[in-house]
Order: structure tokens, then C-alpha cells, then sequence
């Protein structure tokens, strides 16, 4: 009997759990088909051009979201993935458009006449696509140990990724004669698969791989962040001493989710390139990468969805605004920033979850009866108890 | 020479303010901290891009209706039942009288009105004539007024920092509240004052800061900008609550990225044939660019050896 009972919650549980999973599915079915049928046919060239370079910025926000929302690591630094991933796609395109033995264009204005080393291996596409989020995933990784294993944390580490930051665009921007500084090296003549990338049809092949690509991304993070290791996240993100004194040594698994977030990056970048047709040392623009982070936290921290619904609603007010009203965008972003700092600390699906259906209970109904009341005589409690006690005295 | 103190003010009350306003609600929430002082930042930037008289009539009167109907509310005795339905409303009232008032002006007062105050382009600032020239010493050496008074008010500020920290009671209770929050309130320190006379004093010396800067260059809304990297490796190197650490870390820091960055250190050595790859090393380093990078590989290097900075604070508490 008291076995029963104790199992009769865990089966609801269970139940509870798996109607989540069947709701999860639907939800992501119905966005596929959204983005990956319905929008194609309802929106323009120029504005799927857009939603698909929001998609791929959506992915970079998971990434933030993994070590930001689960693991408490604030990276301001996240373009130096961003642009390497772009860096490696875009380097194969110009030297895959190229016929036996010509160098990309640009390097005759520099006067270099040979290939740099540097080069060499992203002649080859399968290195190419590993190297895409392989070398973010070092990079990552290896500053990531270098800082975490001497427990530098919380907002010295966020300095230290700014930091590098503008390290890395310093030194992409420099180098003329190895990739072409601050001009970048563009995607849109180049040749993929026997077809031009800024062709329509490898445009349109480019956007439903990034729709693609963002479903396989939601997955491994929420794989990564459902189990026993998304609890240790989530143990390190709220005290990570005490996780130290258990027994774990957090370091690892903060490089790891470091490096994991740095390739996602890394992917996003690459499909964002072909899709904006350049890459450059912008991408590595400080404002750029404290951004990202906020389409994470105007979604939701630590919710996955918050960061993709962020990143598209943010992106898509600043498309809008800023054509409008140029302006206006950046009071808009401070605002935005203070807000969600401030009002929202949960995100959108963080508020949706938690405070909404409250809170338009609250605006529709009347007024919940207030825990203490200002003076006595507004409390209908005391009212009653005086009337009752004047009653019977009478 | 008015415009240092009052640049300090200037500063000072714009930092009390963002203190009042925004951060005291975000302590023990540093990066959330880092993330507001941004949106600040960049609603400041536009703020300064594209200020003019429409605008401040608009922020005068949204300011004047919100508090205003605010307080005439707060006397009503409803007030703390009305406050759910009424706090919006009184907000979306004024902001959209005082936006449509700002932009009826923008279009109907004329040039005078809508002429934005600064502009987005930057402003050169011509120093006062006993600032140029310099003080020459032999015929090839000559130092820049500007340069020496800005050493000069670098020393200056030193002093008076370190006067205040260590010579003055609200000095002491700063201290006190650095080492132990908790302790301090309890006996019987001001933590609130002391917070925000803190951030106060320091905005009040970037203003300061800023003045300097503008002897060196053009001042524009982005100036800024380009300093937090370099401010924030100084006190990560330095080590936190120190101020020896931030001296020599900043001297430090700069003397390197200086000898990298004009390439002295390939002229030195000796013209030795095993040197050479030493030489290509540091000539491949030689702009301000490369000198940055060269400098974070220092600084990531140093951090392995000193995590907490060269003079870290001593104590007991796990958290640094």
C-alpha cells in the first residue's frame, strides 16, 4: 500500500514528463514547417535573405545560452568563434572558385604571390567542415583552461573574453597579407557545388540548412542540458564552491561547455557568412558580441527557446527600426538592455511561464485582497471581527 | 582650467544618479551589472549624438507628469490599492505626451529648436595657450606641456585618492565595506552612502580622465569606447582593491605595449646574426594592433603564474 502510493507520483510524473516531450516534438515539427515551408512561400527574397541570417544568429544565441543561462560564464567574446567559422567556410569558397594553381585576387594587391600556409588545408572540403568547428572549439577551449583553471571567474572572466576580443580583431584586421584585413574576404562570386553561392537557389539551399542545422543544435543542447551533466551546469552556474567541495572539479566541464558553445558559434558564423556574403573583422565588433548576449536574456535564460525566440525577436525589431527610424535603434537597445536587467530577469518565456497568467488574472479580475492594508479600516478581516464583537457586546 | 572640477561634478552626479537609479538594484549581480552599464552606455552615446532642445523639453515634461502624478497619487489614500492599474498607466500617459510634444516640436520649431546640440562627428578641442609648446631640454629632447600636465593631474589625483581612502573618515567606512559588507552594517556603516558616494567618486575621476583625454585628441560620443579594454586588463593585472596594483599594473601595461608597439625592442639588440629570428619576432609585432595582442599573451601568461593580480588582497574567504 505505502509502496503504491509513494510510485503513484512518480508515474504521474512520468506521464507529466513524456506529454512534455510529445507537446516538445509537435513544437518543433510545427517550426520546421513554418520556417522551412510557410515562410518561404509568404515572404520575399529579400526578407527570407534576413530570417535566414537571423537563424543562424539564433544558433550562436544556444551557445550563449548553454554556458551563459545553464553554466553562469558571461562570454563577451563570442565573435571571435562567430568570425572563425566564418573565416574557414569563406576561405574554402575563394580558393574552391579558383582553378589549379591561382591564389585568391586580392592577396596582388599586397604583392604576395604564393599561397600562405595558412591556406593550404582549407583547400579541401571535408577539412573545411571539420575545421569550422573544430578551431573554434580550440580556441575556446584553450582559453577557457587557461582562465578557468586558475579560477578567474564571474566578471573578470567576461573582461578577459572582451579582452581577447579585441585581440583577435586586432589581429584579423592587421593582417592584410594573410586574409585581407579589415575588408574581409567575400562569399558571393564564389562557387559551391558547381553553382554560385549568391545564387538564388543556394541561397534558398543555404537557408534550409540553417533551419536544418538550428533543430540539430536545439537537440545536442537540450541532450547536453536535460541530464545528469545539464545538473552540474546548473550546480556550477549557482555555487560552484559547493560543487568543488562535493567532490567534482568544475574546471573541466567548464572548459567543455566552453568549447561545445565556441563551435556552436563557430557553425553559426560560417552560415551566416554565406548568407550576408562577406566576412570580415566586424564580426568581431565589441557591441556585436555583448548582443548576442542579450537576445539570450530578452528570451529567457536557461530555456533554450528564450534564446531562439530572442534572437529572431531582436533582430527582426532592429531590421524594422532601423529602417525606419536609424535613431531610434540604439535607445531602443539600451532600453532593452536595462529592462531586461532589471523588469525581466527571467526573459520572455521565463515571464510567460512563471508571472503571466497571474498577472493578467490580475489586470482582468479585481485585485487580490492585499496581505496588510494601509490603515485598519480598509481591512474587510478587522471590519467583520469589530462588527461581530460590537454585535455581541450589544 | 574650470572644466576639470567641473567635468569631475558633471561625472560625479551622472554616476550618483546611474547608481540611485539602476545599479543599487543589481548588487551581487555583477554581470547583470556589466549588461545594464552597457544599455546605459549606448543610450548615453545617442543620447549625446542626438540631444537638442525638442528632446529635452520632451524628457522635462515626461519627468514633470510622471513624478508629479505620482506624488499627487501617493497623498491619495487608494493609493496602495490603485498603484497596480495606476503606475502603468501614468507612465504610458506621460511618456506618450511628452513624445508627441518632443516631436511636434522637432517638426513645427524650426532650426533652433530640433538642431541637435553636438552631433555624431567628433569636436577637436584646442587646449589653452599655456598648454602648447613644450618644455625643451637640450636641443633634441622637448616634452609637450599637455603630456606633463596631464602627468602632473595623473599624481594629483593619486594623492587625492589615496589622501581620501586612507585620511578620511568616509575613506575608512569605504574600506571597512570592500572587506566585509555585512560586518560594516552591522556596525552601524551607512553601506547605501557608502555605495553610492563610491560610484560617485568614481565617475567623478573618469570625468576627469576624460578632460585629460581631450588634450590628446578629438572627443566624440564614442570616445570612451576605446579605454575599457585597457582600464579593466590594468585592474585585473593590478588585483583587485589595491591601489599600488593599479599604478604599476597601468604603468606596466603601457610601458610594454609602447616598447612592442614602436619596435624599439628590435633596434636594441645587438645586430648578432643568432638574433635574427629575435628580431623578425619583434618587427612582426611592431604596430599598436599587434602590440595589443602580444600584450594579452603577457597578461594571459602572468595570470597563470598570479591569478589574482600582482598584489592580491590577502584574507581567508573563498570567494576572491
Amino acid at each position: 500500500m505505502a509502496t503504491e502510493t509513494a510510485m503513484r507520483p512518480r508515474q504521474e510524473i512520468k506521464a507529466q514528463q513524456s506529454q512534455q516531450r510529445k507537446l516538445e516534438i509537435i513544437g518543433i515539427i510545427a517550426f520546421v514547417v513554418l520556417m522551412a515551408v510557410v515562410l518561404p512561400l509568404l515572404l520575399s527574397g529579400f526578407r527570407l535573405g534576413l530570417l535566414g541570417r537571423f537563424l543562424s544568429l539564433a544558433i550562436v544565441a544556444l551557445g550563449i545560452d548553454l554556458i551563459w543561462g545553464f553554466t553562469g560564464l558571461l562570454s563577451l567574446g563570442h565573435g571571435i568563434f562567430f568570425a572563425l567559422g566564418g573565416y574557414a567556410f569563406a576561405m574554402f569558397l575563394q580558393l574552391n572558385s579558383m582553378g589549379e594553381g591561382q591564389i585568391p585576387e586580392f592577396f596582388g594587391l599586397y604583392g604576395v604571390d604564393t599561397l600562405p600556409w595558412l591556406w593550404g588545408p582549407f583547400a579541401t572540403l571535408p577539412f573545411t567542415l571539420l575545421a569550422i568547428f573544430i578551431l573554434p572549439a580550440i580556441v575556446a577551449g584553450l582559453l577557457g583552461y587557461l582562465v578557468f583553471r586558475n579560477r578567474i571567474r564571474g566578471v573578470y572572466f567576461s573582461i578577459l573574453t572582451q579582452a581577447a576580443l579585441v585581440v583577435f580583431f586586432n589581429l584579423f584586421n592587421g593582417q592584410q597579407k594573410w586574409i585581407n584585413g579589415t575588408n574581409g574576404l567575400k562569399t558571393d562570386t564564389s562557387v559551391f557545388f558547381g553553382q554560385q553561392v549568391g545564387s538564388e537557389s543556394m541561397q534558398m539551399t543555404f537557408y534550409l540548412i540553417t533551419v536544418a542545422v538550428l533543430v540539430v543544435m536545439y537537440l545536442l543542447c537540450r541532450w547536453l542540458t536535460s541530464g545528469r551533466f545539464g545538473r552540474l551546469l546548473v550546480a556550477i552556474r549557482d555555487d560552484e564552491n559547493r560543487v568543488r567541495f562535493s567532490g567534482y572539479d568544475p574546471t573541466g566541464f567548464k572548459v567543455l561547455v566552453f568549447a561545445v558553445s565556441g563551435a556552436i558559434a563557430g557553425i553559426a558564423g560560417a552560415l551566416y557568412t554565406v548568407q550576408s556574403g562577406i566576412v570580415s573583422p566586424q564580426f568581431m565588433d565589441i557591441a556585436f558580441s555583448i548582443e548576442m548576449v542579450i537576445w539570450g536574456a530578452v528570451g529567457g535564460r536557461a530555456t533554450l527557446v528564450g534564446a531562439i525566440l530572442g534572437a529572431l525577436l531582436v533582430n527582426w525589431a532592429r531590421a524594422l527600426l532601423s529602417e525606419s527610424f536609424p535613431e531610434v535603434w540604439l535607445f531602443f537597445q539600451g532600453a532593452l538592455f536595462l529592462l531586461v536587467v532589471t523588469a525581466l530577469p527571467d526573459g520572455l518565456v521565463g515571464w510567460f511561464r512563471q508571472q503571466a497568467p497571474q498577472q493578467v488574472r490580475s489586470l482582468i479580475s479585481k485585485p487580490e485582497p492585499l496581505l496588510t492594508y494601509p490603515q485598519i479600516e480598509l481591512d474587510p478581516d478587522i471590519q467583520k471581527e469589530r462588527q461581530e464583537i460590537g454585535d455581541r457586546g450589544a | 582650467m574650470a572644466a576639470l572640477p567641473l567635468s569631475f561634478l558633471v561625472a560625479a552626479l551622472v554616476g550618483l544618479a546611474l547608481e540611485r537609479g539602476v545599479i543599487r538594484h543589481l548588487y551581487g549581480r555583477p554581470l547583470e551589472t556589466l549588461l545594464a552599464t552597457w544599455g546605459v552606455s549606448l543610450i548615453l552615446r545617442q543620447f549625446v549624438r542626438s540631444v537638442n532642445w525638442a528632446m529635452i523639453v520632451g524628457l522635462g515634461l515626461f519627468c514633470l507628469l510622471f513624478f508629479g502624478g505620482r506624488w499627487i497619487l501617493q497623498r491619495q489614500t487608494q493609493w496602495e490599492q490603485t498603484r497596480r492599474v495606476a503606475a502603468p498607466v501614468i507612465l504610458a500617459l506621460s511618456s506618450a505626451i511628452a513624445l508627441a510634444a518632443g516631436i511636434l516640436i522637432n517638426q513645427n520649431g524650426g532650426t533652433a529648436l530640433s538642431q541637435p546640440w553636438f552631433g555624431a562627428r567628433n569636436v577637436d578641442v584646442t587646449a589653452p595657450g599655456w598648454l602648447r609648446g613644450g618644455l625643451s631640454l637640450g636641443t633634441t629632447l622637448q616634452f609637450p606641456y599637455a603630456r606633463l600636465f596631464i602627468i602632473v593631474l595623473t599624481i594629483l589625483c593619486l594623492i587625492g585618492v589615496y589622501w581620501f581612502l586612507n585620511g578620511t573618515a568616509w575613506g575608512l567606512r569605504m574600506r571597512s565595506v570592500t572587506q566585509n559588507r555585512k560586518m560594516s552594517a552591522c556596525l552601524g556603516i551607512p553601506t547605501d552612502r557608502v555605495d553610492a558616494l563610491t560610484f560617485a567618486l568614481g565617475s567623478g575621476l573618469a570625468g576627469i580622465a576624460g578632460c585629460a583625454v581631450t588634450l590628446l585628441g578629438s572627443v566624440g560620443p564614442n570616445l570612451g569606447g576605446n579605454y575599457i579594454v585597457d582600464a579593466f586588463m590594468v585592474v585585473v593585472v593590478g588585483g583587485v582593491g589595491k591601489l599600488v596594483g593599479s599604478i604599476v599594473a597601468a604603468l606596466v601595461i603601457g610601458s610594454i605595449t609602447y616598447l612592442l608597439g614602436s619596435g624599439t625592442l628590435a633596434l636594441i639588440l645587438p645586430p648578432a646574426e643568432a638574433l635574427q629570428p629575435l628580431v623578425d619576432f619583434f618587427t612582426f609585432f611592431a604596430t599598436t594592433s599587434m602590440a595589443k595582442v602580444m600584450v594579452f599573451a603577457l597578461i594571459i601568461a602572468f595570470l597563470q603564474w598570479k591569478p589574482a593580480g600582482m598584489f592580491p588582497q590577502k584574507g581567508r574567504s573563498v570567494e576572491v
